[in-house]
This record gives structure tokens, sequence and C-alpha cells, in this order.
């Protein structure tokens, strides 16, 4: 069994008006050296898969059909072998 | 008689609307389609309607975007059948790749919910709207949290060389005139064969007298008439 771990994020040049919302609330707390705050979204998950390329393989699928909007998202696919099996 | 379909996906909410405002227009009874279902018969306009389909969950029209029906409604965009799809149904054909670009969140970060001055484009050019007239400018209230329309250059090039932007929020001078940030003013996009609409203006909102205005009945009945 592996753990699949994808991160989604905005493409650059593409505006993240929660982002900004955010900066300008962390300045209203004085954390002003925060800056160019980009949010995201996470999708984890178990897959019954043990081969970790074949595995990337499928995940990358699921992004490109369903997961990620390729027009302004990107994503990041990261698989370890899941806690507890050998 | 144009032979209109609707379908509903789970969270689709102005499905009811638009095939009231439709049957007002046709004399005849939409046919309603469930997300779920397998075979289409044929029509001459299929509309997807507005609402929350899937509770807005992943994307806004993303899970209804890979729905079994999509796939018939694929095939009657493939026979060069006629589609309108309102707000989330807009949101639904970007998500299916039917249409270009992808409707972002709201620039303000707030639901917006109310009248806006639209001008047609290249009405001429796109089939669905060769009835209309592009120098009438429509008033029809917006509803939405994600109306933020968004394309990458080459695309937002490609669909402006192809008069694809059909439908803009008017610069009336207001401040807020676009409600949303939307890039261009954008607020209808048209397919490259001119037969599948996306807006996020409700048509149906402002189907009768009662509604405080007409003009989506204008545009309801411009298309149905377009598509006969």
């Amino acid at each position: 069994m592996l753990r699949v771990t994808i991160t989604i994020s905005l493409k650059e040049g593409v505006l993240d008006p929660e982002g900004q919302a955010i900066a300008h609330s962390l300045g209203n707390l004085g954390y002003h050296e925060a800056s160019d705050i980009r949010t995201g979204r996470i999708i984890s998950f178990t897959m019954d898969e043990s081969n970790h390329a074949r595995a990337n393989q499928k995940v990358a699928k699921m992004c490109e059909t369903l997961l990620v909007n390729t027009v302004i998202e990107n994503y990041d696919i990261a698989i370890e072998d899941q806690a507890g099996d050998e | 008689m144009t032979n209109v379909a609707v379908i509903s996906f789970p969270g689709s909410n102005c499905d009811r609307d638009i095939i009231t405002a439709v049957n007002h227009i046709t004399g005849t009874q939409p046919t309603q389609y469930w997300h779920k279902e397998t075979s289409m018969e044929k029509h001459d306009l299929v509309i997807l309607p507005g609402g929350f389909s899937f509770g807005d969950y992943l994307r806004c029209g993303a899970i209804a975007a890979r729905s079994p029906i999509m796939d018939e409604v694929m095939e009657h965009v493939w026979r060069g059948g006629f589609v309108l799809g309102i707000c989330n149904g807009f949101q639904i054909l970007t998500e299916a790749g039917i249409l270009p670009g992808t409707l972002m969140r709201n620039k303000q970060l707030q639901f917006v919910c109310r009248d806006v001055t639209l001008s047609l484009h290249h009405s001429q050019s796109n089939a669905i709207l060769g009835q209309c007239d592009d120098n009438r400018q429509l008033v029809i209230p917006v509803a939405h949290n994600e109306g933020n329309y968004f394309a990458d250059p080459d695309t937002l090039k490609k669909i402006t060389d192809k008069e694809q932007i059909a439908l803009t929020y008017t610069n009336t001078g207001a401040a807020n005139y676009n409600p949303n940030g939307a890039i261009n003013d954008i607020a209808g996009v048209t397919s490259d064969n001119g037969r599948v609409l996306g807006m996020m203006p409700h048509p149906e909102r402002k189907a009768e007298a009662i509604h405080g205005g007409v003009d989506g009945h204008y545009l309801l009945t411009s298309i149905i008439e377009a598509a006969s």
C-alpha cells in the first residue's frame, strides 16, 4: 500500500484573491514579513499499489482527468510507502 | 417547435425556473434528464441550469462535468447541437472542456447577487445568438461566488479573434459594473462552432414582467428560435 499526497496550487500569474485577503489579514495582525501568499489544496489517499512508478502514472492521470483544473492549477505528487508496511 | 432538454444534477436549483421560462416561450414542456441517465433523445437545445451541483465540491462543476449524462451532452455537441449553460451550467461546460477558460472565485471574495448590464457581441458569428441584435443591452441578474472568468493569454487571443466573447459586462460608469473581476469583462463565451453558449447571468430570472424585466425572455426566445 502506498500513501499518495497531491498538492494543488494556482499557476503563477493566476490571481489568487484568497491569498491576497489572507495577506491583508496577516498584515493587520502585524505580520508584514509575509507576502506573495498563495493558497491551494491537498488531496491525500491510500492506494492499493506497490510499484511507485506505476502509481505515479495513475495518479497523474487522476489529476489530469478530475482532480486538477490544468487551465489554472499546477499539481505535485508525493508517494511514499504506507507507514506500517514492510 | 424547438425541442428542449434540461439536465438536472444533485444540487441544481434553477432547473425548474428554466423549465418554466422555456415552457412559456415554446408552449411545450422541456424533457428533463437526471445526471445518471446514459441515453438522451435528440434535442435541438440542451440546457445546463444554474445551481450548486455536487455542493461545488472539488471545483464548481467539476464533478457534474464527469457525470454519465455528459457523454450524451458531448455527443450532442459533436453533432452540432445547441447548448446553453447558465451559471453553474457554464462552469460545468468549461470543466467538461466544451467551452474554453474557467470560472474562478469572485475577485472581491463575496457572493454577488444583483442585476448587471450586459452587451451582446458577434451575434452574427455565433449561430446560437443568430436571432439577437448586438445593439441591444440586457439587464439580467447574476448570482454566484465563482464567476470570475479566466483564460490564459493564448486562449484569450484565440477566443477574441474567433469572436467567441459574446457577452460582456457593460461599463456603465459604476465602479462595480463588472461584478466578479472577470478578465476583459467577460460574462459569456461561445464554442468555436458558435453553437454552445455559457453565461454567468440568469436569463430565467428576468423572463416575466413580474420579475421586473424581460431581457432574459428576449435572450431565451432568441436562442430557442436560433435552435429550431
